[in-house]
């Protein structure tokens, strides 16, 4: 991350990193996961699910900051995200 | 091109699910997966034996709920959601009863059980999942379809007037009452998490989109396109006066914590009612009785 000077707290807060897993033959598509990350890690992908829809795809993985709300939203329990690592805060 | 499941670990989510049912058969874009997932994380929150812990439902897609849930649970007949936990609560008081249904199931087939625990505060959690039509059955209007909508049996808009969820559960006495929409996922779980926690009646509406009728009869596009407009639209008004809160089609949509009081349970007034009439030879009902045996 980049800031215009280390922040004061730079010691203690730490920016976390998130895997994402997505049960792709489970989703529909519906695109809540995709609209609201706030990171736009997420975008629909070209192909086909066995059930035909077209589940979402992890473009920027390494921006996931673990907010988990592609999680919470997905209405068909097809996505979800683990912490990886979490990362200091450097200037 | 068809792809198979890469090695995804288990969902968090699958231990609270009957995954054998799962994919569940709500349409893409519909909201009440996405209150599910609220609800599995307020259970999570909830520091509650999962073992003591029910979930009822009634008729209707929302009312799928108790079938997916990997809790104790029951899928009852219309409108009788709430009778059904009631009697739970009753003769076992341990329990934490949740009735999971929908608008038509709750506030309108079984409306007559709603107002009536409402007013006893029987003590139970009672999760609406409002998506202003009945769905399961083909779009016709439901007593909570806001003015002029569109549905199945009012095709050129409908005139009565629809319920406001959050007047009614307060005006009969509830003692915790507020509303989200399927959006708001924290925000609802946090509410879910807090009407589990309160003794008594407590109700939480999720206003949710239904994207097959609601949405596709009202030309208002997918479920997604509803989410966007609740983000637009909804404005937190905690502790707002409930009746302000109707919904207008396609209006603002006010959310929030609106009532969170104290009154005695159905059980406890009961309790104390046989208290005065009969003194130390009463022997209290439920809880009570438990904490005299410690
Ligand atoms: S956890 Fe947050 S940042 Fe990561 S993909 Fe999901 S919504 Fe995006
Ligand atoms: S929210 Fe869930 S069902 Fe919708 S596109 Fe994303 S992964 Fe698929």
């Amino acid at each position: 991350m980049q800031f215009w000077r280390k922040p004061l707290d730079a010691d203690k807060i730490k920016v976390p990193h998130g895997e994402i897993h997505i049960v792709r033959d489970r989703c529909k598509g519906c695109g809540f996961c995709v609209e609201y990350c706030p990171k736009d890690v997420l975008v629909l992908s070209e192909e086909f699910n066995t059930k035909g829809y077209h589940p979402p795809e992890a473009v920027k993985a390494d921006d996931c900051v673990h907010c988990q709300l592609c999680e919470m939203l997905c209405p068909e329990f097809a996505i979800f995200v683990t912490l990886k690592d979490e990362e200091s805060v450097e200037a | 091109m068809a792809t198979k499941n890469n090695n995804v670990p288990e969902h968090p989510m699958e231990r609270l699910l009957r995954m054998d049912r799962i994919p569940h058969i709500w349409c893409p874009t519909c909201g009440i997966g996405t209150a599910v997932s609220c609800f599995i994380s307020a259970i999570d929150k909830f520091k509650h034996p999962h073992e003591k812990i029910a979930v009822v439902s009634g008729i209707g897609c929302t009312g799928r709920v108790a079938g997916y849930i990997k809790l104790d649970s029951f899928h009852t007949t219309h409108g009788r959601a709430i009778p059904f936990a009631t009697g739970l609560k009753l003769a076992n008081p341990d329990l934490k009863v949740v009735v999971f249904s929908g608008d038509g199931d709750l506030i309108s087939i079984g409306g007559n059980h709603f107002i009536h625990a409402a007013r006893r505060n029987t003590d139970i959690t009672v999760v609406c999942v409002n998506n202003f039509i009945y769905a399961m059955t083909g779009g016709q209007c439901a007593p909570t379809t806001p003015l002029t909508a569109n549905s199945s049996t009012t095709p050129y808009g409908n005139h009565e007037r629809p319920f406001n969820l959050p007047l009614l559960a307060s005006s009969c006495g509830a003692v915790y009452v507020a509303r989200w929409t399927s959006l708001h996922i924290r925000r609802l779980t946090n509410s879910m998490h807090e009407a589990l926690n309160k003794p008594g009646f407590s109700f939480v509406e999720v206003v949710a989109p239904c994207s097959t009728l609601y949405a596709r009869r009202n030309r208002l596009g997918t479920g997604l396109d509803l989410l966007k407009f609740y983000h637009d639209s909804s404005e937190i008004c905690h502790g707002a006066d409930p009746t302000e809160l109707d919904i207008a089609f396609q209006d603002k949509i006010k959310v929030g914590k609106f009532i969170d009081r104290e009154r005695p349970t159905f059980i406890d007034a009961w309790n104390d009612n046989m208290k005065k009439k009969f003194g130390d030879k009463f022997d209290p009902y439920g809880e009570k009785k438990a904490k005299k045996a410690a």
